[in-house]
């Protein structure tokens, strides 16, 4: 048994690797649990999660619980919960922390009833304040943010990728295998296919350039353009949300507040209105770039360098400006 | 099928200036066209509504009624500001009690708190299977299939009812009520009953405005110019190129 007074990091596992997010919100976790004489576990429920945790030991956990089931890869959400119901139960955490993504998305609300807590969703940052949780998220499509707090006994909290540096302790975490079986009558959904879009692209929440590409980029012609720019730079692709309704882009790449949040080191913005919704995904970005051919378009007053013209006349500029530069 | 769709009363983000204008939070209305279309596509059923909030909300259940849903709850807390995704959960838990549905849709998320909490949360406290996130609905025999958007693709996923979806607003493009709808949702009565308010576990301290970003250039002139002078100062950056 395990002290009430812990803080447990769930480690979220994607394409077969724990998401640098994860380590994020893990290495806040270590330095809130300093400051506040906190235990900091972790948990990662994968088929493979015995070798994951060999890699996250690195990071500053006490002890990594490994639940280790085939059923945890199937992406279906009885499963997670029910490991993470069986997680807390036994570890008792005072906070547990993940990286906001879908997959922790959507087990939280559901988490939270089932063992009782409160939930700050995500979160630009978070801390402990006496008996309290502590956090602050952007509201109203990123215009706003409110500083937000729970007093319950026990405080689920998901992080907003890139808030948080991802930072080794030098220490090593214990490691420890917790048989779990999930009975097959609480599988009520079945799993009939998963059509991935992804792949071996740069992951677009882990990448420190993003290219984004708006409905001003048309067409095919415009799209190899973007993908010209990307691969010169070793840069993940974004979109917008009225480019991904053409089916240019897959969904998968959509920024803002429906869709992803990134703050890389550079961000292009290529016929991109610049929206709220778009901006909320993408303004912590070190730096913006925009290329727009209307001078008036809102993406310029986030923009650290804007320029305005035609993105079919300035790319093939760009593309062989920075081939020439960076070789 | 018989649908119930959560729908919730926002402030418009979308406004430059907050005027106070409240509208049908996007993720909902989408929520009540993907019901509106397997309903029309099956050539029957029936779509319940249900709010949260204050009298004049009842302008928005009015315009959702307008898309075509069939009736609507007004549960009445006149401010309803406090109440977080835990209380309303409660809420609409404690509503359902007198009323079984197939499926009961929510929005993704409310648009004015990003929460994404409510819809899951009430699924569990129904012990209803749910999905969310749901970018495609379809009925089949016995259920409804769900494609929902994933972290690094599309998962189909086939949900016995009665059950709970969440619906992206990248599902649909809602449709504008017609005046013919919007005549005939103006006589729908709306059973409206005073709700009994569930304390939020969350506390809004204060809010204030996000870090500013620094006031960037713009360029306007001849692409080389323009391109020359961009990859300069990328690379003065330090660690961009
Ligand atoms: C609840 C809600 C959630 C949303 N979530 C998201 C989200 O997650 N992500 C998102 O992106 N959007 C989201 N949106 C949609 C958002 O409001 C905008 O509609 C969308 O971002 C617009 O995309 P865009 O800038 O590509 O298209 P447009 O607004 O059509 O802009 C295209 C731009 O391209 C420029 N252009 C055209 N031709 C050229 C050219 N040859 N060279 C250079 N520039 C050119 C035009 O000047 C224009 O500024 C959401 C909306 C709602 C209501
Ligand atoms: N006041 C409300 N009345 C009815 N449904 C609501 C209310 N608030 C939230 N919901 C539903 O729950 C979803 C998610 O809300 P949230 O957890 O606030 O992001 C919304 O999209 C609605 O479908």
């Amino acid at each position: 048994m395990i002290e009430m007074n812990s803080i447990l990091v769930v480690l979220s596992v994607q394409d077969g690797r724990i998401k640098r997010s994860s380590f994020e919100a893990l290495s806040r976790a270590v330095a809130v649990g300093g400051q506040h004489g906190l235990t900091v576990n972790a948990v990662i429920l994968h088929s493979n999660a015995s070798k994951l945790a060999a890699e996250a030991s690195k990071y500053g956990a006490s002890k990594i619980f490994c639940f280790e089931d085939r059923v945890f890869d199937s992406h279906l959400n009885a499963p997670l919960l029910a490991g993470l119901e069986t997680a807390i139960e036994k570890i008792q955490p005072r906070l547990v922390v993940a990286a906001s993504m879908e997959s922790i998305k959507d087990v939280w609300g559901a988490l939270a009833i089932r063992v009782d807590a409160a939930v700050l969703p995500d979160v630009a940052s978070f801390d402990v304040n006496g008996d309290a949780v502590v956090c602050e998220r952007p509201v109203m499509a990123a215009k706003v943010m409110a500083a937000v707090s729970s007093s319950h006994p026990r405080v689920l909290v998901s992080v907003r990728s890139g808030s948080y540096e991802a930072t080794e302790s030098g220490g090593e975490s214990s490691i420890e295998t917790v048989p779990f079986e999930m009975s097959s009558q609480t599988l009520s959904a079945t799993l009939k296919e998963i059509v991935t879009t992804t792949g071996d692209q740069v992951d677009l929440s882990e990448a420190k350039v993003v290219v984004a590409a708006g409905r001003g980029v048309k067409d095919a012609s415009g799209k190899a353009l973007v993908d010209e720019l990307a691969s010169i730079l070793g840069a993940a692709i974004g979109a917008s949300r009225a480019v991904v309704e053409t089916g240019l882009f897959p969904a998968t790449a959509q920024i803002g507040q429906t869709g992803k949040v990134v703050s890389p080191e550079l961000y292009f913005a290529i016929g991109i209105s610049g929206a709220i919704q778009h901006v909320a995904g993408m303004s912590n970005s070190k730096i913006i770039v925009a290329i727009n051919k209307d001078a008036d378009a809102p993406i310029f007053d986030v923009a650290t360098y804007g320029l305005v013209g035609d993105c079919f006349k300035i790319l093939p500029l760009l593309n062989a400006e920075l081939r020439k530069a960076l070789s | 099928m018989k649908f119930c769709v959560c729908i919730k009363q926002v402030p418009d983000v979308q406004a430059s200036v907050q005027t106070g204008r409240m509208v049908l939070n996007a993720y909902d209305a989408s929520a009540v066209e993907e019901a509106l279309v397997i309903t029309g596509d099956a050539g029957g059923g029936e779509i319940d509504l249900v709010l949260i909030g204050p009298s004049s909300a009842t302008e928005t259940i009015r315009k959702a009624l307008a898309m075509g849903a069939t009736n609507a709850f007004h549960l009445v807390v006149e401010d309803a500001s406090s109440l977080d995704s835990n209380a309303i959960a409660h809420m609409l838990a404690e509503h359902f009690k007198g009323h079984t549905y197939d499926a009961i849709l929510t929005g993704k998320q409310s648009q004015d708190t990003d929460s994404g909490l409510a819809g899951s949360m009430l699924a569990e406290l129904l012990a209803l299977p749910y999905a969310t996130n749901a970018v495609g609905l379809k009925a089949t025999g016995n259920g409804l299939e769900v494609t929902r958007q994933g972290d690094s693709g599309q998962e189909i996923i086939e949900l016995p009812t009665p059950c709970l979806v969440s619906c992206s607003n990248d599902m649909n493009n809602p449709r504008i009520p017609s005046l013919k709808g919007i005549m005939a949702a103006k006589r729908t009565p709306i059973t409206t009953t005073e709700a009994k308010t569930v304390a939020p576990v969350t506390l809004v301290a204060r809010t204030f405005p996000p870090a500013g970003r620094e006031p960037g250039v713009k360029w306007e002139g001849e692409p080389e110019e323009m391109v020359s002078q961009l990859v300069q100062k990328l690379q003065q950056e330090a660690g961009v190129l």
